[in-house]
């Protein structure tokens, strides 16, 4: 019993030396993009929002987390993807976010269709997204995993949500 | 002696804080030539208690400052010297040298050293020329250095009680150990029976002998804790032996009433201690930690528990739950209610503070300001228990400060011009503070010269806010005094008139969510009135709804709601609506417009005007509906978000959905970029 006890945290920490990170996943327009799960605060169901005048329309709006006022954004609007009503898989995924520079950490939901999986991606098995010029921004892009035969990308939310995310608030809001 | 005296050093340093700050508000409240005994006493014993504890830590400098201090104290406290003006001055200002001789030991920051000396300078004057026979024997033998001693005998009984206070006669010896070599000699005659002693009491005396070229301060030193709960004799070895009869004079008897002593100074130190925990609050503003009244803790925990009663009374009727109990678990969510609500309040009290800790700090400044400006100033305050949040308190301090310093200097005439006309030549500036609904009003009032209209037009016109022609009303002439850059003062002094600082006040204010205004006469004074919120985390606001969203609208920014009338509403070129309000023209806002979103109703007709004042522009909110009135709790947009323009915050309302809260001067500067500048125009007119 022991000993078997001491096999599976054995393999656990085997696991998580050789596996590396472990991502949550989520579906987005047909394609599969993941998170770093330790940042994930909590996956919840669509629910009405309050609508902030004057923001992006990606900018859905604010919800009470429990008394915390958490902003909520719509990653297909926010990727300029093909708007699609919500159904009762449409998630928001809670995420912590942090600001590079200070110790100032937000939290922020995503609007995604589903969420997929949890996978243990090794960091040596995500390649650094190519190039695409100046056409496509994929400064939020970590990286592309290959797993199972599908290909993952891995955000950088923190460059997501937070100096671009920001940025171009501000533009928008001063015209 | 191993013990690491740094950890009772912060002790130290807090402490004689709080003993100078009572020696300053004493300070300032004697009379010159007065002999208030008990007065006096509190001084000296914060200046003795002072002396003592930084010798102890070895702050040579203030001990030194602080003994002469001392000294000229007690000769005061014996009646043997006027208290003079001059001399309350020397002390008011030995009190800062004292402070600042503290936080430099404290920063390790340079000291003004020539300052110091100058106060010492003076201090020591004064106790050159009235140098009456000084009895306080213990100052004239540190003062008396024998250079031929070649050691002391001591005889050193303790009271009974001395053991009692922590003082630790081992200790001593050792120290006198340290000092030299030591003979000591016990003397027992006073040993009761073994059934009759108290072991906490002690029956002993000692003679002791130290030899070695030893300062009597260090061996006075020694004793420096116990003086008040023993009987201590130092005498001198000499080389020559006729001296000894000279100091047998000189026999210290410190043996006073010790019992009365101690019943005074334990209420004294209760008073003290709860008057001084009030001025370092005021102090040090920016503190995180609060001090909680004990009463107010225990009420919080009452309700915790009966709110636990309530929940375990709901969540048993919940357990098995038919009809006919609906009448019970109607009653229980009532009390519920009421329970919640009085939870909240005291929650909310808990960061209420008396507003003294604000007003604390202008007796003093009053009274250098008064002496600095030549002028006969006294300063009443009323309402200081008028109580107000933590956090607003805080932020006022600064603001009143200035307001008062400008009464002093601008409002209040020099005693000549007083008298030609016809006031008595005491100024007085009234500080006053009371609730008013959910708002606290603090009014600095003082009988001066008024403000001076012509003046303060003329200035206007000459920095170009105002045209020279322009009719302008009282109430706006006023509110011109809070521009930047404005002063109307000739002569620009270190203590104001250079034009910062009124602008400053009233942003400061408003960032709190309340209001100043002045109110004058001409020759009789005038009034500065702040209106602030009790609290920064809770908002009387007023629930509109526009299309599908709810807003709130702080109640304080409300003028009135109206319904608009057609014949009442003019378009300028077609892009700025103005709303005829009685004498005003006002700039309509349509909500829905500034936030686009979607209303119910784009037709001015019959629609709902929320007339608002932000920033001084008035503006009316075109809304769908207004919902109710009703208290909510601020909550930031920008933990997780960042500001918005338009809106202050958010809340969560009962439904648990959240809803936006206005920022009434937000949204009137939204509105006017929107149409283009011309509202502007449209208010001033």
């Amino acid at each position: 019993m022991e000993a078997a006890a001491q096999n599976i945290a054995h393999d656990i920490q085997q696991g998580m030396e050789s596996d590396g990170d472990q991502y949550l996943t989520f579906m987005l327009a047909g394609e599969e993009y993941g998170v770093d799960i330790l940042r994930v605060q909590e996956i919840k169901g669509w629910d009405s929002v309050t609508p902030i005048p004057n923001t992006p329309e990606y900018i859905r709006g604010v919800i009470n987390l429990r008394g915390t006022i958490v902003p909520i954004i719509d990653l297909r609007r926010r990727f300029n993807l093909e708007i699609m009503e919500y159904g009762p898989v449409t998630v928001v995924i809670v995420l912590k976010v942090e600001d590079p520079e200070g110790e100032k950490s937000r939290v922020m939901g995503l609007v995604v269709d589903a969420v997929s999986d949890v996978y243990n991606v090794p960091e040596e098995s995500i390649k650094p997204a190519p190039d695409f010029g100046s056409v496509v921004d994929v400064d939020f892009v970590h990286g592309l995993a290959t797993l199972e035969n599908a290909m993952v990308i891995v955000l950088n939310i923190d460059r997501l949500l937070n100096a671009e995310e920001m940025s171009a608030v501000d533009k928008a809001a001063t015209p | 002696m191993t013990i690491d005296m740094e950890q009772f050093k912060v002790t130290f340093v807090e402490e004689s804080l709080e003993g100078l700050e009572i020696m300053e508000s004493v300070l300032l409240e004697l009379q010159p030539g007065e002999t208030n005994g008990e007065a006096i006493d509190d001084i000296f014993r914060a200046a003795h208690s002072i002396k003592g504890g930084s010798a102890t830590f070895g702050l040579e400098n203030i001990a030194n400052f602080t003994h002469v201090v001392e000294t000229l104290l007690d000769e005061v406290r014996n009646e043997e010297r006027e208290l003079t003006t001059e001399a309350i001055g020397l002390f008011l200002s030995s009190v800062d040298c004292i402070r600042e001789m503290l936080s430099a030991d404290q920063s390790d920051e340079p000291l003004d050293q020539s300052h110091i000396d100058e106060v010492k300078a003076g201090l020591d004057k004064l106790l050159g020329t009235a140098a009456t026979e000084s009895t306080d024997t213990t100052n004239e033998l540190v003062a008396t250095s024998e250079a031929n001693v070649e050691g002391w005998t001591i005889y050193f009984k303790p009271m009974p009680q001395m053991l009692q206070t922590g003082n630790d006669v081992v200790r001593m010896f050792r120290e006198l150990d340290s000092l030299g070599k030591i003979d000591v000699v016990v003397d027992t005659k006073a040993l009761p029976a073994l059934v009759d002693m108290d072991p906490e009491e002690s029956y002993l005396s000692w003679n002791i002998t130290i030899t070695g070229n030893i300062e009597k301060s260090k061996v006075v030193e020694v004793f420096e804790w116990v003086d008040d709960d023993c009987e201590l004799e130092i005498n001198p070895i000499l080389s020559d032996s006729k001296a000894q009869s000279k100091i047998d004079g000189a026999i210290i008897k410190i043996a006073e009433d010790v019992d009365e002593r101690r019943i005074d100074s334990d209420r004294r130190e209760k008073n003290d201690r709860r008057n001084s925990n009030d001025r370092r609050k005021a102090a040090t503003p920016e503190t995180s930690s609060i001090r909680v009244g004990i009463d107010k803790v225990d009420d919080l925990i009452n309700m915790v528990g009966e709110l636990v009663i309530i929940q375990s009374m709901l969540g048993q009727l919940g357990e098995d739950f038919d009809m006919s109990r609906v009448e019970r678990l109607k009653d229980g969510l009532g009390e519920l209610e009421r329970n919640t609500r009085e939870l909240q309040e005291s929650v909310m009290r808990i960061r209420m503070l008396p507003i003294s800790f604000a007003f604390n700090r202008f007796p003093r400044m009053v009274h250098d300001l008064s002496a600095k400006l030549n002028k006969k100033i006294e300063l009443t305050m009323s309402g200081e228990q008028t109580e107000l949040d933590k956090t607003v308190m805080e932020k006022i301090g600064d603001p009143l400060v200035h307001l008062v310093r400008n009464s002093i200097d601008h409002g209040i005439e020099s005693p000549e011009v007083r008298k030609a006309a016809g006031k008595p030549e005491t100024g007085t500036v009234n500080l006053n503070a009371y609730h008013q609904g959910g708002n606290i009003i603090i009014e600095i009032k003082d009988d001066g010269a008024g403000l001076n209209i012509e003046k303060i037009l003329s200035k206007a016109v000459e920095r170009g806010l105002v045209n020279a022609d322009e009719e302008i009303s009282e109430e706006k002439i006023y509110d011109l005094l809070f521009q930047a850059g404005f002063s109307t003062a000739d002569v620009v002094s270190d203590v104001s008139g250079r034009g910062v600082g009124m602008d400053v006040v009233k942003r400061n204010i408003q960032s709190l969510g309340g209001s100043v205004d002045v109110k004058s006469v001409r020759g009789e004074g005038s009034t500065f009135t702040i209106r602030l919120p009790l609290t920064l985390a809770i908002l009387d606001g007023q629930l509109v709804r526009v299309g599908k969203n709810t807003y709130i609208v702080p109640l304080i920014s409300i003028v009135e709601s109206i319904l608009v009338n057609q014949k009442n509403v003019s378009n300028i070129a077609g892009t700025a609506e103005l709303y005829q309000l009685r004498s005003e023209y006002l700039p309509i806002i349509r909500l829905y417009e500034t936030f686009n979103i979607e209303p119910d109703n784009r037709t001015l007709d019959n629609g709902l005007l929320v007339i608002v004042e932000g920033d001084g522009k008035k503006g009316g909110l075109l809304v769908d509906e207004l919902l109710g009135q009703q208290q909510v709790v601020i909550k930031s947009l920008e933990t997780n978000f960042r500001k918005v323009e338009g809106v202050s915050g958010a809340t969560i309302l009962g439904d648990g959905t959240v809803a936006l809260i206005a920022d009434v001067a937000g949204i009137v500067r939204l509105a006017s970029v929107g149409s283009g500048a011309s509202h502007g125009q449209g208010v001033a007119a």
